[in-house]
């Protein structure tokens, strides 16, 4: 089923959770809401499901009209971020839940119930905890559960809050692929929301980048990191480096380093940003050429993949963050309090009157 | 010595401070409790285990038990449901005049049960608003059995909803909006979610609503009219008797009240224990989440 919204808005008082915000969800796709908090990724999820009503706008689903069908009606599957798995219930009654509330024309019979709720509970590889109680079970554990009973309703929508947020770091990474498999094998059209920009781009096949209440941008992972359409965007995915420069007719000035910037020729004398991501960043022992800035290495990171540095320039621009491979570093020979130059190699400049 | 032991001794007071006010505790709680209790049961059984029992054979005290019964039995299950509703409509939903509504319900507990009897009295009274229509139709409220109920139901009815609000405040909605999505409709969710959470409360609520129930004395006084067998309650009947200076049989029928409240006592605690486990599974659940 393929989800439409079409120019949402939804206001608490006097803030707007929501601003005109329309998008697709094509059928089969698993596509991430990122954004921080307060963005409306949740209030634009809860829409969809209709636990929210919108103010004005509509919700389609595979084209039909469907922003005031009830919740009950609208066949999606809701995991909370903090599970709200029933505590009275076994782990088994949670499951079956959506089955057994099922009005007795079309409930299935007990022992098709007890086969569903075992298939379930082995596709989440948790068959051993069906008579346990939701507080017996770690996080990691819940989560699966709750996953578990959204789907016993086959829903044609799977709808995930922070499906995430409440894990610690192992067993999110872990649930993280285990859900994109999940989705790769059922293909149910799937939205998730989260504040995790790791999350989004490894596990979505489209992210959608949310900020007060609007839509950013949407594309698949490369798009948004590689091409940020705004300097919200580039900050809020990864780290970045900001440089202060002043773009005229075509042509950039960032510190030393002059740039053509195609993109911006009609800007007259402009104030411009240019974002820099660390691994962009290339850092030597001699200068290159003239766009080389000196800077003093301040601190080293060596623990992990990749060997961060926290570097000062030395024309008064402030702390650049870089990143080296290991094998790069160990040719530098690299030590806290050296001078080194360092050089973007890929940038992008967005002019001032763009505001984070 | 593990952890948790030594980090309490750490915090621990003195030896003669703890003491001391375990002391204290125990010794006013012997003083205003545990020995009014014995002396009700020692005046009681002054003259015997048959006197006592007599005082329960007379016609007017088992018609005073047989009232006290019937007007619990309504009032209880009355402000049950009104409990429940009222703290549903109040932890689940957010609308004008909730915070109205929460400040009504605790009004019996600011007003005197004197004034709570007197409403009653004028309203349906023979000078009150209603009270000649009333007694043109042939209805009688105030020196009835409707006048003891109505002032036993206004007196009790914070009990449940007070007990439940803020249960269900802290459990949220979360589990019936995951009841919804999966097909539950209202009632289906209300039943089979919102009340299973809230059961050990809704027990605790109760026990502490027929106990005052029974128990209550100033508002029933003002509309019973205190006529012997017909408008007594156990209070109200214990009370003529010590008034007639018969000392036995006012205990004796006071010790009921007594192995009642003892009772509630009983069932309170376990309801207790079980809501707190009902909490701390919810905490439990809550401190998995960080």
């Amino acid at each position: 089923m393929s989800i439409e919204i079409r120019g949402v808005t939804r206001k608490f008082g006097d803030f707007a959770a929501l601003s005109n915000v329309s998008l697709t969800v094509p059928r089969g796709e698993l596509v991430a809401l990122l954004g921080p908090s307060g963005s409306g990724k949740t209030t634009l999820l809860r829409i969809i499901a209709g636990l929210e009503s919108c103010d004005t706008g509509s919700v389609l689903f595979s084209g039909e009209e469907a922003t005031d069908r009830d919740v009950r009606d609208r066949g999606v599957g809701f995991v909370f971020q903090h599970y709200a798995l029933f505590r009275h219930m076994t782990v088994f009654d949670n499951v079956a839940f959506g089955l057994t509330v099922r009005p007795r024309s079309n409930r299935p019979g007990k022992a098709a119930i007890r086969d569903r709720v075992r298939e379930l509970l082995r596709l989440v590889q948790l068959e051993s905890v069906g008579d346990r109680y939701p507080a017996q079970l770690s996080g990691g554990q819940r989560q699966r559960i709750a996953l578990a009973r959204a789907l016993a309703v086959e829903p044609e929508v799977l709808l995930l809050d922070e499906p995430f947020g409440a894990l610690d770091a192992r067993v999110r990474k872990e649930l993280r692929g285990w859900l994109r498999r999940l989705h790769d094998e059922m293909s149910i059209t799937s939205v998730f929301v989260t504040h995790d920009q790791e999350e989004a781009l490894e596990v979505a096949d489209r992210v959608v980048v949310m900020n007060e209440g609007r839509i950013e941008q949407v594309g698949s992972p490369d798009e948004v990191y590689e091409r940020p359409a705004n300097p919200f965007v580039y900050n809020f995915l990864g780290h970045v480096n900001i440089f202060h420069g002043r773009v005229h007719a075509g042509r950039g000035t960032i510190g030393s380093l002059v740039v053509d910037l195609p993109d911006h020729a009609a800007a007259n004398d402009a104030h411009a940003v240019a974002y820099v991501r660390p691994h962009d960043i290339e850092v030597t022992r001699e200068q290159a050429d003239a766009g080389a800035t000196r800077a003093i290495i301040r601190h080293l990171h060596t623990a992990g993949p990749v060997v961060r540095l926290e570097l000062e320039r030395q024309d008064g621009g402030g702390v650049v963050e870089a990143e080296l491979s290991r094998e790069r570093y160990r040719e530098l020979h690299l030590e806290v309090g050296e001078h080194v130059f360092i050089r973007p190699r890929n940038l992008r400049v967005f002019l001032e009157d763009y505001t984070i | 010595m593990n952890g948790r032991a030594a980090r309490r001794r750490g915090m621990t007071e003195k030896a003669w401070v703890r003491w001391g006010l375990t002391g204290i505790a125990v010794l006013y709680l012997g003083i205003f409790l545990f020995v009014p209790l014995a002396a009700v049961f020692a005046q009681a059984l002054e003259k015997g285990v048959g006197v006592y029992l007599d005082a329960f054979r007379e016609a007017d005290a088992l018609s005073a038990i047989r009232l006290t019964l019937l007007t619990a039995a309504i009032a209880v299950p009355l402000n049950l449901v009104f409990g429940v509703a009222a703290a549903w409509a109040v932890a689940k939903f957010d609308f004008p005049g909730r915070q109205v509504l929460i400040t009504l319900i605790d009004l019996p507990f600011s007003v005197s049960p004197v004034i709570s009897g007197l409403i009653y009295v004028l309203i349906f009274g023979l000078q009150g608003w209603f009270g000649p229509w009333l007694t043109d139709h042939g209805v009688k409220i105030i020196f009835a059995v409707p006048g003891l109920v109505l002032a036993t139901v206004f007196v009790t009815f914070p009990f449940v909803a007070r007990e439940l609000i803020p249960l269900m405040e802290a459990q949220g909605t979360e589990e019936e909006e995951a009841a919804r999505v999966l097909g539950a409709s209202g009632l289906k969710t209300f039943l089979r979610v919102t009340l299973p959470n809230v059961k050990w409360g809704l027990l605790y609520g109760v026990i502490l609503c027929n106990a005052r129930a029974m128990g209550e004395f100033g508002a029933v006084s003002v509309v019973s009219g205190h006529i012997r067998g017909a408008t007594n309650t156990i209070p109200l009947h214990v009370e003529i008797l010590y008034n007639e200076y018969n000392f036995v049989a006012a205990f004796a029928v006071a010790s009921l009240l007594a192995l009642l409240a003892l009772v509630t006592l009983a069932v309170k605690s376990l309801a207790e224990w079980k809501f707190r486990a009902e909490l701390a599974g919810r905490k439990m659940e809550q401190g998995g989440r960080s």
